[in-house]
């Protein structure tokens, strides 16, 4: 993919985030696929190209009015979005379509409009996993980090600063859920979810809504807002059964994502002002930090219990709170895309001074898939 | 455990042999005739290489605690917690979920690294589940 090439020209999150008993999924994604369109100037009839997950394109396209020429399905998890950006880009270089919308949403709180997840019985994961007791994310996405824990000799109390500091972040964002001050005993102190996780450390379940609008570089000057340019990205799958990762010491997908983005880039990790990690749960940033290269395993959980993502630290990460606090419905990825680009455009509630370069990556599934993506304000 | 209500897995043509290996209280994986790989969960071919020359092979039924999580909520049907959601390496390579039974449900008791072995647990007429327990001696 070329540098620089594509711009987002529209981003907006659904009206409200939290509790919206009043919304069906369908409608959220609307509701965001409108804020955006209005962000940008757009109507429904200047799209042709259209992306989003779970719900299907056909649905989204349809009920919002959209007659597209490209179309993307990709469902891979709470990191579709950051997928949907890369095949975006690729498409409009390629000339496929012209303005791409990519809309997330989810009643993952109210569930109304919403199909409930389950697991058949004659799958891969119904027959090697369902049996012993996973239910639902709690349960599956921690059973890594013991082992992490041990290989690099990361603490409890290092990984319960993850949800202080991003509880600081949280107390900058009006929009975000949960705002109170915690300390790393309020965190281990917290109701126990799943042995070494307890509440705080899990993300919240909201329900919301995001949309994305991205166009080729050269028309971006011509919309309302600041274009943010699409640096770097990248993309991979490892596998949907958490226990058949090839290692618990890192993760597959983030070591073939996070490098491709950056090497599409032609970036350094010091060139990153900002720097978003998808935390579900509260070990992800650290393999994150450790697998996009920022630093070896070993020393991110001392990097960010001494404060170096908190506010006035040099590498300022998950700057509206994050899944553990600002929202989290189910697919966070496309929040951690809006702050980013809330950061590039210069509007964020805790914006990062002069910040140029933003890096956003994504999980999907429990270490299934992920996705990052580059952000830039200059071309 | 409240056995009744525990997800039942079904087997699929590719899966059955290892099914009916546990009933007979076997652990079954297979193994690639080319190329050696030894891998779970079944399949008619090699993932390392990709050829359908595979052979069944009986495992050890010894491993060791990889990593876990003991589960505390919400739970699943059948279980009663905290119970702990287990990740065996096996001596033989792959790894595999499961549960830890005799030992109690605690990080105290359940150390990473510990030996384990396999045990069988019938659900029903069709399905023998393999947990496992730690090693004597």
């Amino acid at each position: 993919m070329k540098t620089n090439h594509v711009a987002v020209v529209g981003a907006a999150e659904t009206t409200k985030l939290g509790v919206i008993p009043d919304m069906s999924q369908l409608q959220l994604h609307a509701d965001a696929a409108l804020n955006a369109m209005a962000d940008a100037g757009l109507k429904p009839s200047d799209i042709d190209g259209i992306a989003t997950a779970v719900e299907t394109p056909q649905q989204i396209a349809h009920y919002l009015g959209i007659t597209p020429t490209w179309v993307d399905g990709t469902s891979v998890g709470g990191c579709s979005f950051m997928l949907h950006v890369r095949h975006a880009a690729a498409a409009i270089e390629a000339g496929l379509c012209k303005t791409v919308l990519i809309t997330h949403a989810e009643s993952g709180k109210s569930m109304i409009g919403k199909a409930p997840r389950s697991i058949p019985a004659d799958s891969l994961q119904g027959q090697f996993e369902a049996p012993y007791g996973v239910y639902g994310p709690p349960s599956m996405f921690p059973i890594p980090v013991l082992r992490y824990m041990k290989t690099h000799g990361i603490t409890h109390e290092q990984i319960a600063m993850v949800a202080v500091v991003q509880r600081e972040w949280a107390a900058k964002n009006p929009r975000a859920t949960m705002k109170d001050p915690i300390t790393v005993a309020d965190v281990l102190n917290s109701r126990m979810i799943a042995y070494p996780f307890r509440i705080l450390q899990c993300c919240l379940v909201t329900d919301g809504g995001g949309a994305l609008i991205l166009t080729s570089a050269d028309r971006a000057k011509d919309f309302p807002n600041k274009p943010v340019y699409i640096m770097g990205t990248g993309e991979s799958v490892e596998t949907p059964m958490v226990s058949q990762m090839e290692s618990f010491d890192h993760s597959r997908a983030f070591r073939v994502a996070g490098p491709q983005a950056f090497k599409e880039a032609g970036i350094a990790h010091k060139d990153v002002d900002h720097l978003m990690i998808y935390d579900a749960f509260a070990h992800l940033p650290l393999y994150g930090l450790g697998d996009l290269g920022f630093m070896p395993h070993e020393e991110t959980g001392k990097f960010i219990a001494d404060r170096n993502t908190a506010i006035g630290g040099k590498l300022p990460m998950n700057t509206n709170g994050g899944g553990l606090s600002y929202m989290h419905s189910g697919m966070y990825g496309m929040y951690a895309l809006q702050e980013s680009v809330r950061q590039m455009r210069g509007i964020a509630p805790a914006q990062v001074k002069d910040a140029k370069i933003s890096v956003c990556h994504g999980v999907g599934g429990m270490f299934a898939a992920s996705g990052t993506v580059i952000f830039t304000n200059e071309r | 455990m409240a056995e009744a209500a525990r997800a039942r897995p079904k087997p699929t043509p590719e899966t059955q042999h290892y099914w009916d290996g546990a009933k007979a209280g076997a652990l079954l994986l297979q193994c690639c005739d080319d190329c050696a790989h030894v891998y779970f969960p079944p399949r008619p071919f090699c993932p390392t290489c990709g050829s359908r020359k595979v052979s069944i092979k009986k495992a050890s039924g010894k491993g060791t605690l990889y990593s876990y999580v003991i589960n505390h909520r919400p739970a699943a049907p059948g279980f009663t917690p905290p119970y702990a959601i287990a990740v065996v390496a096996l001596e033989e390579g792959p790894r595999l979920m499961s549960n830890i039974i005799d030992c109690p449900q605690t990080p105290e008791a359940l150390v990473l690294d510990m030996a384990l072995e396999v045990a069988f647990e019938k659900l029903d007429d069709s399905i023998t589940l393999p947990l496992f327990k730690p090693a004597k001696g």
